[in-house]
């Protein structure tokens, strides 16, 4: 029950809708230093992955065997890897990859969790005991172990790792949803629906859904540097994005041999995956404050 | 308990299904002959009815039968016996270090709030946090291993308890612990601060108890119960760490297994050490409910 309490944490409606309604929600999130910070490195890794070809000196892929394996220099800022190629621009392009794997994942685990949540929270009783149950079965299994064995059951490459990590990540955004639904459900105005005959469906998404929002946007911002570090984990794992692509985990790994002699082959993309974790982690904390003090980050 | 570990089974078994085409044909190659996959059809199941294979196979899993490896031909059991210690050694190990590193940096936070030691830890934890873990590996290996060559660069030590066992253990139980003990500190610090400022704190300052001796032995042990249980929540995200430090540092565990298993589509071998991978985690639950009551003993189970 404890461990419950903790994990649906304070989550107060009434104060969230209260700063929604207000909407002084952005000037909020930029007026502290964490809150600029997110914005800015978010906006940044937007707008690079969004122009990658523009931002990127090279070809990411272009083999270049008259300049393999060089140094940071003005020409290649990274160096080039041991095809030549140029390691400023394939983490450029990571950017891409990282942000539209991730966030393509993210909207999967949501579609899912935040169904089943507010299934649950809305029906109650066996279908809610059956839910929560597999929530429980999930979360018993360790996330990496559970994606690796999906991935590489489905043979690995881009739809396997959406399919694992997206299977793996919704218990979360179930266990929330479900939360607030439950406390919502109390609430006068679900019962006036449900006297004036409106459908069980169009009460979910028109009544319940947009009170918890507000939890699925600050929970949502905080889980996506998770999933991103978990996209490049498999990667690295070789259970993910295969090389050529210019995914970070997989760069790293490609680098990974040559560590002691071409540091700056698997250093840099390293460094872009902290960056970006900073970044929304910065992000969604300013927003989960702006949107309420009192509410604790989701585990 | 016992409910979620059938599901964990149900779940475990049917990921066999999730393999495209034939799985004997998977794991054996296209240069197996017919009767070769024959016999690994009917070993795995894949012709019987999905609840009369289930039934099966937990049945012998149940008997501490599970299976052998379609690669090998190694009983599963075994080949688990013989890389459990060496993951659950680096586990235990890489807990302790974020105990270490977190408990007495969270305290120290909370006790002097926004003094440069707060900061500090703050920044010390969102560092640690956003630092992918093999990458952290890779960067410690470059550094303590191969430039200053302080610690071996991989494997592990064939001795138990001894200084070279432990030189080989200290980088990856490190590059697990580091992460992890970020998210600590700070959870630490803000549940010492919640108790810091219960009136019973106050009380005991006011009975002039040295402010030492308060903050040990009255706010410690309550603060505890929250770090408790993210404790629980953390044996999970310790042991997936695991498994890719594991393949960073060459260590001869169940992640290595696992992720070599996986690569050569040995479904037996997949299965049992997700099994083993879950009891280890609702093993982790079990004694986290039980500490509970040793830390507040109005906690009680009926």
């Amino acid at each position: 029950m404890l461990r419950e309490r903790i994990r649906t944490a304070g989550i107060n409606l009434k104060g969230t809708l209260r700063a929604i309604r207000d909407s002084k929600v952005p000037a909020r999130v930029v007026q502290s230093n964490a809150g600029l910070l997110g914005v800015a490195l978010t906006g940044t890794l937007i707008l690079v992955a969004v122009f990658a070809p523009e931002v990127a000196p090279h070809d990411p892929i272009a083999q270049n065997y008259d300049a393999t394996n060089q140094p940071p220099s003005l020409e290649h800022p990274f160096g080039t890897d041991r095809f030549g190629r140029d390691v400023f621009s394939r983490v450029i392009h990571g950017t891409r990859w990282a942000l539209g794997l991730g966030i393509s994942i993210l909207v999967f685990q949501i579609l899912l969790g935040v169904t089943l949540g507010l299934v649950a929270g809305y029906y109650g009783g066996l279908v809610e005991a059956a839910i929560m149950r597999l929530v429980d079965v999930m979360l018993a299994i360790p996330g990496i172990v559970l994606a690796l064995a999906i991935a590489g059951m489905m043979g690995g490459g881009i739809f396997p790792l959406v399919v694992a990590l997206a299977a793996v990540g919704w218990r979360g955004f179930a266990r929330l949803v479900r939360g607030d639904v439950k406390s919502v459900m109390e609430d006068e105005y679900i019962e006036a629906a449900e006297a004036a005959a409106v459908s069980d469906v169009r009460i979910m998404l028109r009544h319940v859904l947009p009170n918890a929002s507000a939890s699925i946007i600050v929970y949502a911002t905080l889980t996506l540097p998770a999933v991103i570090l978990q996209v490049a984990a498999l990667s690295f794992l070789g259970m993910g994005v295969n090389p050529p692509t210019p995914e970070w985990g997989a760069i790293i790994e490609a680098g990974r041999d040559q560590l002691q002699t071409e540091w700056w082959i698997s250093t840099f993309p390293g460094l872009a995956i902290m960056i970006t974790v900073i970044g929304f982690n910065a992000l969604g904390d300013a927003l989960r404050d702006a949107l309420d003090p009192k509410q604790s980050r989701p585990l | 308990m016992i409910p979620v570990l059938f599901g964990v089974t149900v779940i475990i078994s049917s990921l066999i299904y999730l393999a495209p085409g034939d799985p004997a044909r998977a794991a054996l190659g296209n240069q197996a002959d017919a009767e070769a996959i024959q016999e690994v059809r009917a070993d795995l199941g894949v012709d019987d009815p999905i609840y009369v294979r289930y039934v099966d196979w937990l049945t012998d899993v149940l008997q501490g039968d599970m299976g052998t490896s379609i690669v090998t031909g190694e009983p599963v059991s075994a080949m688990i016996a013989e890389r459990l210690p060496a993951t659950l050694e680096l586990s235990i190990v890489a807990m302790l270090i974020t105990f270490i590193i977190a408990l007495p940096l969270g305290v120290a936070a909370a006790v002097r709030q926004y003094s440069w030691l707060d900061t500090g830890s703050m920044i010390f934890a969102i560092f640690w946090l956003s630092m992918p873990s093999f990458w952290l590996g890779l960067i410690l290996i470059f550094l303590f291993a191969v430039q200053w060559q302080i610690f071996p660069i991989s494997g592990r030590a064939d001795s138990f308890l001894t200084l070279e066992w432990l030189s080989y253990l200290a980088l990856p139980a490190f590059a697990i612990g580091a992460r992890r003990a970020g998210l600590l500190t700070r959870l630490m610090r803000s549940s010492m601060l919640e108790i810091i400022n219960e009136d019973y704190i106050r009380t005991a300052k006011g009975k002039g108890i040295g402010s030492q001796a308060v903050v040990y032995t009255h706010a410690m042990k309550n603060a505890m119960i929250p770090v408790v249980t993210l404790v629980g929540l953390q044996v999970p995200l310790i042991i997936s760490g695991s498994v890719i430090i594991e393949i960073v540092f060459a260590w001869p565990g169940l992640g290595r297994l696992l992720v070599d298993s996986v690569l050569r589509r040995d479904y037996p071998v997949v299965q049992a050490i997700v099994l083993v991978y879950s009891c280890l985690v609702l093993v982790a639950n079990l004694a986290v409910d039980v500490s509970y009551t040793y830390l507040d003993p109005r906690i009680t189970y009926d």
